[in-house]
């Protein structure tokens, strides 16, 4: 028999009994949908989680200078200070996978201006250094490029500085003194609150990297490097291309250790994403355990409805109907009743990520790929748990079945 | 010499069909011999026990012989598969029961185009149109959207007979097939049998009841798995004259 006529047979009969199909129906729904909108839950969840991670920078390396060695005594990270404007530079120009690199020259000491004074770290950087660190102002500008050749002694400050020096006045414009040397304020940076080891990253002032070198530190080493790669999934690339960059311009044979350590966020962000992975595999298992309940619910009235039908299937058995086409025809029915249910459990679990997206603080996404998994499931479970009653019907012998009362 | 010679439709040799419950072997059917032409109208009489299902069931190729051979329309049936007897049933027989068995809530037409959904062969392009057909050749063209529980008993079994009319089947097996009608319906009912006879179609009747038996035009009679007389009808009872005689019966009183 055509597929065609199989097809208009199980839908003729599940039609001839709606409300059973559908509270058949209902329990494939609802475990279709609560699978859907529990992986959209954790997937929404995950994507916060990223989102918080790439806050702190998006896609950030940092290089630290390596460790010496003193009379074979080994003396930590950077106890070798060897980074310069020279390395920068050269980073800048030659990788193609590095969107930017600034420098970050450390200082730090007390710091006077408007109603008081504050202990606090200086850094000294480059113009990119907001987008690396992702970073935006919430007044005034940052210093450019013209300040950093021209050695400007200007400022932008965190908003714990801010709070601290100048409570309730507008501090652009206003003059403070770094270590007895005076800055202009030029710009405040946007409060990025703590950083994920408790730091309080607003306690900050950022200031020319030439600036800082020259008037604070003195010297040309630089304390370290930070740099952005051009996406998450190329960081490894770029860091690889950034070590072998930094190689050459430090003259590292093969075989010889870096003189330098590159480090990036992927860490984090696996171990953060990692745990919500999990929370979305628990919340789907969850949720599956009822999609199982809807696929025994299926076989069970299924197994009612070959009993109910015995005759029915005699008379198919005795116009001719071979035994495949009685077991197709339960079949049939068995996975148009999931899949429908999971169509409509997807239709459902929109709704139901919508109302979340829009009435609550949850974050809810859909992705394609869990719809596809979803209903494919939905016509796996139709098929596993039509199987049985269909079978059972597909035996019947025709005598018997014609004279079942 | 003027006829030429029948069709054979049914031919059996030495068919048995033995049974078996527990350690007991019964023998339904113990070695029969029987040949059916094309065109004949045949009555399979017998009391209960007396293996006329067992009978019926073999020629319509719903079970199995034990041993023996039973060819269907040139078809020697013994060798084959159980999806060979499912096309056989589909083409070669057209089934009428006791019980009607038409499928609930289902119209006379789609029940009547049941057979041909099942023909994989598609010998027949039109399947609506030819139910429609055989539909109004037993007289129910009007009928033919309602379901069975609209329709009454007389009405239900000639849907029945339209169905097993619609694949064109070598051999219309009816059994019982009067067994839950009053007598006037059940005439009329054999009436429509005798007019699907006189147009050619080969019938094989299953039945207890000797007085209907007598609408056909050869009886054939069983006593525990034997057949004991295969003999033709010599005052064969014609459906429509019945039919008046049941009209002016009436009319008395």
């Amino acid at each position: 028999m055509h597929l065609k006529n199989l097809l208009k047979i199980a839908l003729k009969s599940l039609l001839k009994s709606r409300m059973r199909s559908m509270l058949t129906a209902l329990g494939i729904i609802i475990g279709v949908a609560a699978v859907v909108v529990m992986v959209a839950i954790g997937d929404g969840a995950q994507v916060q989680v990223e989102q918080q991670i790439s806050a702190l920078g998006s896609n950030l390396i940092v290089i630290f200078p390596g460790s010496g060695t003193t009379g074979g005594v080994r003396m930590g990270a950077g106890s070798v200070n060897r980074f310069t404007m020279e390395d920068v530079k050269k980073i800048q120009d030659e990788t193609t996978l590095i969107k930017a690199v600034t420098p970050i020259v450390r200082s730090g000491g007390q710091v006077i201006g408007g109603t008081g004074n504050w202990n606090t770290q200086i850094q000294g950087v480059a113009t990119n250094y907001l987008e690396i660190r992702d970073w935006p102002l919430a007044l005034g500008e940052f210093f450019t490029d013209k300040d950093i050749i021209s050695r400007a002694k200007v400022a932008v400050l965190g908003q714990t500085i801010v709070n601290q020096l100048f409570p309730n006045l507008d501090p652009i414009g206003q003059q403070i003194r770094i270590r007895n040397v005076p800055f202009k304020v030029i710009g405040v940076l946007a409060s990025k609150g703590q950083s994920a080891m408790g730091a309080d990253q607003d306690d900050i002032i950022v200031a020319p990297a030439t600036t800082v070198l020259d008037r604070l530190v003195g010297g040309i080493y630089i304390s370290y490097m930070m740099a952005s790669a051009n996406s998450t999934d190329e960081i490894d690339a770029a860091q690889q291309e950034l070590t072998s960059v930094m190689r050459e311009a430090h003259h590292i044979y093969p075989g010889e250790d870096d003189d330098f350590t590159v480090r990036n966020q992927a860490e984090i962000t696996e171990a953060a994403t990692q745990t919500s992975k999990i929370l979305t595999i628990l919340l789907a298992s969850v949720a599956g355990v009822s999609l199982i309940v809807g696929g025994i619910g299926i076989m069970n009235i299924m197994l009612v409805s070959v009993t109910e039908r015995t005759r029915e299937i005699g008379i198919r058995l005795s116009v001719g109907a071979r035994t495949v086409d009685v077991l197709f025809q339960f079949l049939i029915e068995a996975i148009v009743l999931s899949l429908a249910g999971g169509i409509i459990g997807i239709f459902i679990s929109f709704a139901a990520v919508f109302i979340l997206n829009h009435y609550t603080e949850m974050v809810a996404l859909i992705n394609p790929e869990i719809i596809f998994i979803a209903v494919s499931f939905s016509g796996v479970i139709g098929i596993f748990f039509g199987f049985y009653p269909a079978r059972k019907a597909a035996g019947l012998n025709p005598i018997d079945a014609l004279r079942y009362e | 010499m003027g006829l030429p010679l029948a069709k054979n439709i049914i031919k059996i040799n030495a068919l048995s069909k033995i049974y078996k419950v527990g350690e007991v072997e019964v023998r339904a059917l113990n070695s029969i011999n029987l040949s059916i032409d094309e065109g004949e109208f045949v009555a399979i009489m017998g009391s209960s026990g007396s293996g006329k299902s067992t009978l019926m069931n073999l020629i319509g190729c719903l079970d199995k012989p034990t041993s023996g051979e039973y060819y269907l329309d040139g078809i020697n049936t013994s060798s084959l598969s159980k999806n060979e007897y499912s096309k056989i049933r589909n083409q070669k027989i057209g089934f009428v029961f006791q019980g009607f068995n038409l499928l609930a809530r289902t119209t006379a037409l789609e029940n009547v185009e049941l057979p041909l959904l099942y023909d994989r062969y598609r010998r027949i392009k039109d399947p609506a149109r030819k139910a429609i057909e055989v539909l109004e050749r037993v007289g129910l063209g009007e009928r033919m959207h309602h379901e069975p529980n609209q329709l009454s008993g007389g009405q239900q079994q000639r849907v029945a007979i339209a169905r097993a009319l619609v694949n064109e089947p070598s051999l219309i097996l009816a059994d019982e097939p009067t067994g839950n009608l009053d007598s006037k319906i059940s005439v009329e009912v054999f009436t429509l049998f005798q007019k699907l006879n006189d147009e050619g179609i080969t019938i094989v009747l299953v039945t207890h009841e000797r007085e209907f038996a007598k609408f056909a035009k050869r009886i054939v009679e069983l006593k525990d798995g034997r057949i004991i007389r295969d003999s033709i009808i010599e005052n064969r009872l014609i459906g429509s004259e019945e039919l008046v005689k049941i009209a002016e019966t009436f009319n008395d009183i």
